[in-house]
């Protein structure tokens, strides 16, 4: 199977879709001429024209709603945030037009858009390039909210969120757009709201998602490898929907969770999962769930501090040795 | 008033200059036939009676939340929207009521939304400020100032991409003009030459706060920084509305060139009714607009004069508008409310529509 990189793997899927529907749109800034901030969508101007690949203004809140406009008419735009820090200046659109507009028109209007761009610490861009909105998006019903770990899931599920006639919200990683990983040439599409085990284990369950599925990887290793600990580490892949089945039987097997994600603490993602956890799987549990999350506070720039904020495989270690102590 | 869509001409606007002269004898209204202009009439009328009725339900408890009333403003959605071919389009903001009467709601389902039943136009779902009927390319209704202009020029930028020969109309009131995403939109437009129409609909008063102390400068003329062609006219002359919106319309159409329009009117009632209206303007300034510049009562002197109808058949279109919005009322108030299973449907499409659905997991959470 071909090795490429995630952000080929996000590439293929965008061409892919270009070719299967002439209503997709790729807009953004710097996509098209400039070949893409972070190059993920570089060649498609070449291959598919100015009237397909649409370069915008910086001008968030302008070209975000307007794609929200021209998706009610049937245009299917896959918007790129060069940075999803850059969702606060198009807050309105994208949360109380595109996430309300079904609602509110009572089941009279679809928003098939997409939204996509990296949304990650880790690079010592400081407090403003930093934010890690999913818990944020996916707290108003209506939107669909993805974070794919790697180079295939990447591909299938951007996919999927193109095909789909509600707004996803699709969170990369600049960290990982050199990552490479194995991917079928040609079509196959993952679907929203499937958790993904990218490890099976017996000791203890890492339920987590995005780069950190990585690290968690990592820790699981060094568990293994020194406390011959098995760690079952499973990928949400998608916030909302979320694959809570996947998680109780997991909890179910091995009776003891550790959550892994690169979020503030207060009300994350894995707030909500532990909730859900708590509340259906009580009687499972053999310990209380513990959490490795970005440290409370703004974004530090220091670069060998940022490492220390943001979850790594060294704290996720030593929080799993907690769970089981 | 100029017709012409450049921003020369319309500076001569601007300054009051007649134009080509009488917009009742411009040709897109010369061509109404007389039942054509007494329809015209007939949907002001019937604007008003509704948001009269709608008042009086606000006041014995039928509705909740906000009401802002079009009281005053009806020649502009009516004139406006009387201009709209198979391909255009209309999106505005809360005070929508007028609009989707004007493009030809029904107003039963209208009413029974302000009272929060499932038989309302967005079963209740969305209340005053968020009507919307896509069958007659009306996109709402939205509630945040300023808010719907982007998505009004993205409805441009899919008739465009679309190749269809259309035209969006975005309205918004004058507080708007100083919110950034219009300024967004209006680049966009120039920029990529879509087919979108900005409205400014004028009513002199941003909430509660007067034109000259919320906005610096003139408001449609802000549409030379971006190149734009720009435009104003009165707003309580249903006639002048239509001649030079439809100049502007025509241009979006075949040249799919944007605009701004500014047209001046001016609101009765509060900025909602929960707006006592002590405050920023006087009663007189009120009663000297109705006693001058009703639209209602401007049109109605201009048809009789013309013996397009009488007295008897304006007061007889006036029965009946009232008659409609106690129809309306009651339809409203025999309608059952949504159940709380409803309160989760219409958020997805995926499901409403379970057959189709291709995702795992939950989408709803506890």
């Amino acid at each position: 199977m071909p090795l490429i990189t995630y952000r080929e793997a996000i590439r293929h899927a965008l061409s892919e879709e270009l070719d299967r529907d002439p209503n997709v749109v790729i807009m953004g800034e710097e996509v098209a001429q400039f070949n893409g901030a972070y190059k993920v969508t570089e060649g498609l101007l070449a291959k598919y024209g100015p009237k397909r690949i649409v370069d915008t203004p910086i001008s968030e809140a302008g070209f975000i709603g307007a794609g929200i406009g021209a998706s009610m008419l049937g245009v299917r735009p896959v918007m790129e945030l060069m940075f999803w820090s850059f969702y606060s200046v198009a807050f309105d659109q994208i949360l109380n037009n595109a996430a309300n507009v079904r609602y509110m028109s009572g089941g009279q209007i679809n928003c098939p858009i997409v939204i996509r761009g990296p949304a990650n610490g880790g690079t010592n861009v400081g407090a403003t390039h930093s934010h890690t909105p999913e818990n944020v998006l996916a707290n108003h019903p209506g939107v669909k909210v993805v974070v794919p770990a790697t180079a295939y899931d990447a591909k299938g599920l951007l996919k999927s969120a193109i095909r789909d006639n509600d707004p996803v919200f699709f969170l990369e990683n600049t960290v990982l757009y050199g990552e490479k990983g194995e991917v079928p040439e040609g079509e196959y599409t993952i679907p929203l709201g499937v958790a993904d085990i990218k490890r099976p284990g017996t000791d203890l369950s890492i339920i987590t998602y995005g780069r950190s599925v990585l690290h968690s990887l990592a820790a699981a290793e060094r568990l293994a490898a020194e406390h011959k600990i098995s760690v079952e580490v499973v990928d949400l892949r998608s916030i909302r929907p979320l694959d809570v089945d996947t998680v109780l039987a997991s909890v179910a097997r091995t009776h003891r969770v550790l959550i892994v994600e690169e979020q503030k603490p207060f009300a994350s993602v894995g707030a909500q999962l532990a909730f859900t956890i708590q509340r259906e799987a009580f009687d499972e549990l053999d310990a209380p769930i513990h959490r490795v999350t970005t440290v409370d506070a703004p974004a530090i720039y220091s670069p060998p501090v940022e490492v220390e904020q943001l979850p790594n495989p060294n704290r996720i270690f030593l929080e799993a040795l907690k769970v089981l102590a | 008033m100029s017709t012409k869509s450049t921003a020369n001409s319309a500076t001569k606007t601007q300054e009051g200059t007649k134009g080509p002269g009488d917009p009742r004898k411009a040709p897109i209204n010369a061509r109404l036939t007389p039942a054509e202009k007494i329809e015209l009439y007939r949907t002001m009328v019937r604007i008003r009676r509704f948001e009269e009725r709608s008042l009086r339900s606000y006041q014995a408890k039928k509705i909740g939340g906000f009401l802002h009333l079009y009281i005053g403003q009806e020649a502009v959605a009516v004139g406006c929207c009387s201009l709209m071919g198979a391909n255009d389009h209309v999106i505005t903001a809360y005070r929508d009521h007028g609009h989707a009467i004007a493009v030809g709601m029904d107003t039963k389902p209208l009413m029974a939304e302000l009272y929060g039943k499932v038989t309302g136009c967005s079963k209740g779902k969305g209340g005053s400020m968020h009507y919307f009927d896509p069958s007659r390319n009306f996109w709402g209704g939205h509630g945040i100032v300023g808010g719907q202009i982007p998505l009004g020029t993205g409805l441009a930028y899919a008739l465009k991409y679309k190749g269809l020969k259309g035209a969006a109309m975005a309205f918004m009131g004058d507080g708007a003009v100083n919110q950034g995403a219009v300024h967004e939109a209006y680049n966009l437009a120039a920029l990529w030459d879509l087919p979108v129409i900005f409205v400014i609909e004028n009513n002199g008063y941003s909430m509660g706060t007067s034109q000259a102390r919320s906005s610096a400068g003139d408001l449609a003329r802000r549409a030379e920084g971006y190149h734009m062609a720009w435009g104003v006219c009165n707003g309580h002359d249903v006639y002048e509305v239509r001649s030079v919106m439809d100049e502007f319309l025509r241009r979006a159409r075949e040249e799919s060139k944007p605009a701004v329009v500014e047209i001046k009117t001016y609101r009765y009632r509060g900025h909602s009714v929960a707006d006592p209206d002590r405050t920023y303007r006087d009663k007189s300034e009120i009663e000297e607009y109705q006693r001058t510049k009703d639209p209602i009562n401007v049109y109605r002197t201009s048809l009789i004069a013309d013996k397009i109808f009488d007295d008897a058949a304006a007061e007889q279109i006036d029965t009946e508008a009232r008659a409609e919005a106690d129809v309306a009322a009651d339809f409203a108030e025999a309608s059952p409310f949504p159940t709380p299973d409803d309160i989760q449907k219409d958020v997805y499409w995926e499901t409403d529509n379970p057959s189709q659905r291709t995702s795992g997991g939950r989408l709803f959470f506890t």
